[in-house]
């Protein structure tokens, strides 16, 4: 699904490098995790893969599917099924949540040459992918993201990552500033959503979001490169050691 | 209108709308009839040609005095320079002050040989295409002499489809040619009662050569039944457009009025001056909602309209409320203050403005709220946005007189920039000259942020949608205030107006 290879990623405007060759495969249906200490580069690794300004790709390449995509605007990433949930989802006043979101669904609809969902087909949608998500009516006209709790805008992203169905899903600390049941809603509307044709890269901290959603595979991160792969006891081995043994082991 | 035969309606328009609209179809009043007549109308202004446009109305002697006397007037004054507008010196001798369009042979013949991009906006209007012809000023084949290119039907058809019904309430809606022909003793008494002939250069010139626009009179205690509404359409070249409009309305009554106004592109700048005046009795209400799409000229700068007009209501009754509301996309030059002189102890007036400056746009707007009454209370909602190379000026008066008791403002002043090399600037005047009234002002300026884009790309929108979603967000509060049919309209002109201001 994903296949990303020796990328490197400095920074436009200042000369600084951030990835340092990254080299990452998803299979398709597959969950993989990163886990990393801050500053490491995860969320640098989803906002170029996002198409994301400010970002310079020295070398490596990433593909989705087969395509390359760095050369791709964001919003055809977007219809070709990459969807990034935001670990600081954006405010934008004065627009309604749904409004943003069937806007949204439409542009992806119509960038693939689908039809557009009528207003009444996508509310049906929307009302009931909101509801097990405990997204009420009101929390779907307020604007997007404004006046939020932490809770709620992460629930929020899960909300337009179910609307939009996209194939590759990429979570970037969704679980942080959650408390326990927040995490466990949000990794439900997670794992409702995986499937054989879709895979995801969940970004990660801790290791208690991984009990919700159980990974495949996981990764560590550090100083810009993927420095440990292996399955989800490697993270249950952070939750215990933290990171100084595996970087100590990899130095 | 034989060429309206095949036309497709518009969604909501219905047959008898369109029967309407094809019977009055010759009697248009933009669509003179042969070529020959241009050579009544020289180019240039002149007291024969104020007897001209007269004559050609119909008009009795006392509307000719009226304005041959604002005619006088105007020789005597100075164009304004006080806006934050720049713009090559106007030659008043220069344009066609009654005039038919340039040659039909110039006109395009067929949609192959309209600009593409005018086409294109009028399909993203939701415009059918058989419309798109005629409001981009195609010809309708020889011997289909049809007059209204200005698809200006709504106006034409609401007024006529529903006079009988309108007549039954009493409310008399007509073009103001028409009202000094049939009801001069009401033209009489209020034209010219509110913006006074000597008021403003520009409004002065309209004086003396206003050539149509809208009338309305609704009677004491009477709800209008249906909201009246008005497309103006800019048509010929080299060619100033000065409509009049006048509302009445009586004690108690309440009418929702809409302007529309549209213009096909041109190389040359176009001059239009209206006067729009509305009187408001005791408990009266006018709703008067606008929105102004006229060309604003092309990237470079080139052509557009430069919209020089006057508005303004006097609450003359105790409890009137005026509301004004207006979405300006516009005009490569706009000079524009709707205005409310709060007369009548306990009115109100309201102004909720959108004003787009995009590419070499210039736009100096506000308003004026003069409080004169008692526990007179006015809003002043206005979100500017500024794109490309444009300025946009927010200019506000507001003035408590001695006798405005406890009077009440609230302004909420707020710009958006789009890009670099565009300017927001707010100039509020405030004047307070009793103890009591309170005035507050609220003003923001915020730029569009890389980080909403960003979202609402990831999300699959393009650049421009995204750029048109967060700008309509900010302007939501003014959006709401516009009724429901126009509120979609300016979210769409919103879009449109800011295409290509980013990237
Ligand atoms: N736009 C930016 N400007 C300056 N520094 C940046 C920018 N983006 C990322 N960085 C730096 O790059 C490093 C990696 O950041 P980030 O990708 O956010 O890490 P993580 O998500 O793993 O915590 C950090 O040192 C961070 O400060
Ligand atoms: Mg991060």
């Amino acid at each position: 699904m994903l296949e990303i290879k020796n990328l490197h990623v400095g920074l436009e405007e200042e000369d600084k490098q951030i990835l340092k060759g990254v080299n990452l495969t998803v299979e398709t249906g597959k969950v993989h995790a990163i886990m990393g200490p801050n500053g490491s580069g995860k969320s640098t690794l989803s906002y170029v893969l996002s198409g994301k300004d400010g970002y310079e790709v020295t070398d490596g390449t990433a593909e989705l599917e087969g395509t390359d995509i760095l050369d791709m605007e964001p919003e055809e990433r977007a219809a070709a099924g990459l969807f990034l949930a935001f670990q600081y989802p954006v405010e934008i006043p004065g627009v309604g949540n749904m409004t943003f979101l069937r806007t949204a669904v439409n542009a992806q609809r119509k960038a693939r040459g689908e039809e557009e969902l009528s207003a009444a087909e996508f509310l049906k949608v929307v009302r009931e992918k909101a509801k097990s998500l405990k997204i009420d009516a009101d929390m779907l006209k307020r604007p997007v993201n404004v006046g939020f709790s932490g809770g709620e805008k992460k629930r929020n992203e899960i909300l337009q990552m179910a609307m939009l169905e996209p194939k590759m899903c990429i979570l970037d600390e969704t679980d942080s500033g959650l408390d326990v049941d927040a995490m466990k809603l949000v990794a439900e509307g997670v794992n409702a959503l995986r499937d054989a044709g879709r895979s995801f890269l969940v970004i990660t901290h801790y290791q208690r979001l991984l009990d919700h959603i159980k990974p495949d595979v996981v990764h560590i991160m550090a100083d810009g490169k993927i420095v440990k792969t292996g399955g989800p006891e490697l993270a249950l081995e952070v939750e215990n050691n933290g990171y100084a043994d595996i970087l100590a082991e990899v130095a | 209108m034989a060429a309206l035969d095949d036309v497709q309606v518009k969604e909501g328009v219905d047959q008898e709308t369109v029967e309407a609209v094809q019977s009055v179809g010759g009697k248009y009043k933009y669509g003179f009839e042969t070529d020959i007549e241009i050579e009544y109308a020289p180019k240039g202004l002149n007291e024969d040609i104020v007897r001209l446009i007269s004559e050609k109305n119909n008009e009795p002697e006392w509307m000719l005095e009226w304005r041959l006397s604002a005619y006088r007037r105007w020789l005597q004054m100075e164009e304004p320079d006080w806006a934050m507008v720049d713009y090559p010196e106007i030659d008043f001798q220069d344009q066609y002050y009654y005039a038919r369009p340039k040659s039909m042979a110039e006109k395009p013949k067929s949609l192959d040989e309209v600009d593409p991009k005018l086409l294109e906006t009028y399909a993203k209007l939701g415009i059918p295409l058989k419309e798109q012809a005629l409001l981009a000023g195609v010809e309708a084949p020889e011997g289909d002499r049809r007059v209204a290119v200005d698809a200006v039907f709504d106006s034409v058809s609401v007024g006529t489809t529903f006079k009988d019904e309108l007549a039954k309430a009493g409310v008399i809606f007509c073009s103001i040619s028409e009202a000094i022909q049939d009801h001069p003793e009401l033209v009489k008494k209020y034209l010219g009662s509110v913006v006074p002939q000597s008021d403003n250069y520009y409004a002065t010139l309209n004086s003396a050569v206003f050539s149509d626009g809208s009338f309305v009179y609704i009677p004491e205690g009477t709800k209008c039944p249906m909201e009246l509404s008005t497309y103006f359409r800019i048509n010929a070249e080299n060619t100033g457009q000065f409509e009049r409009t006048l509302i009445i309305a009586d004690k108690g009554a309440y009418v929702s009025y809409l302007e529309g106004c549209t213009a096909p592109q041109r190389d040359i700048a176009q001059l239009h001056a209206a006067v729009v005046e509305l009187v408001l009795l005791e408990d009266a209400e006018i709703k008067y909602s606008t929105v102004q799409n006229w060309f604003p000229g092309d990237e470079e700068g080139k052509g557009g309209i430069y919209n020089f007009v006057t508005k303004r209501a006097d609450c003359r009754g105790d409890r009137s409320k005026v509301m004004w509301t207006q979405v300006e996309t516009g005009s490569a030059v706009t000079w524009k203050y709707p205005s409310c002189i709060l007369r009548g102890d306990d009115s109100q007036g309201e102004f909720y403005s959108i004003a787009i400056a995009n590419n070499m746009q210039q736009a100096d707007t506000g308003t004026k709220m003069i409080h004169l009454g008692k526990n007179t209370k006015s809003r002043i909602v206005s979100k500017g946005i500024s794109a490309g190379k444009a300025q946009n000026t927010y200019r506000g008066l507001v003035s408590m007189h001695p006798k405005a008791q406890n009077g009440r403002n609230y302004t909420q002043c707020d710009s958006l920039l789009i890009g670099d090399k565009c300017g927001a600037h707010t100039v509020p005047y405030i004047e307070v000259k009793n103890n009591s009234a309170r005035v507050e002002h609220e003003a923001t300026t915020s730029k569009v942020d890389d980080e909403q884009l960003f979202y609402c790309r990831q999300r699959g929108m393009d650049e421009e949608e995204a750029v048109a979603l967060v700008v309509n967000g900010f302007c939501k509060d003014v959006l709401q205030a516009l009724p429901m049919e126009f509120a979609m309209e300016a979210q769409a002109l919103v879009a449109i107006s800011l295409e290509g201001s980013v990237g």
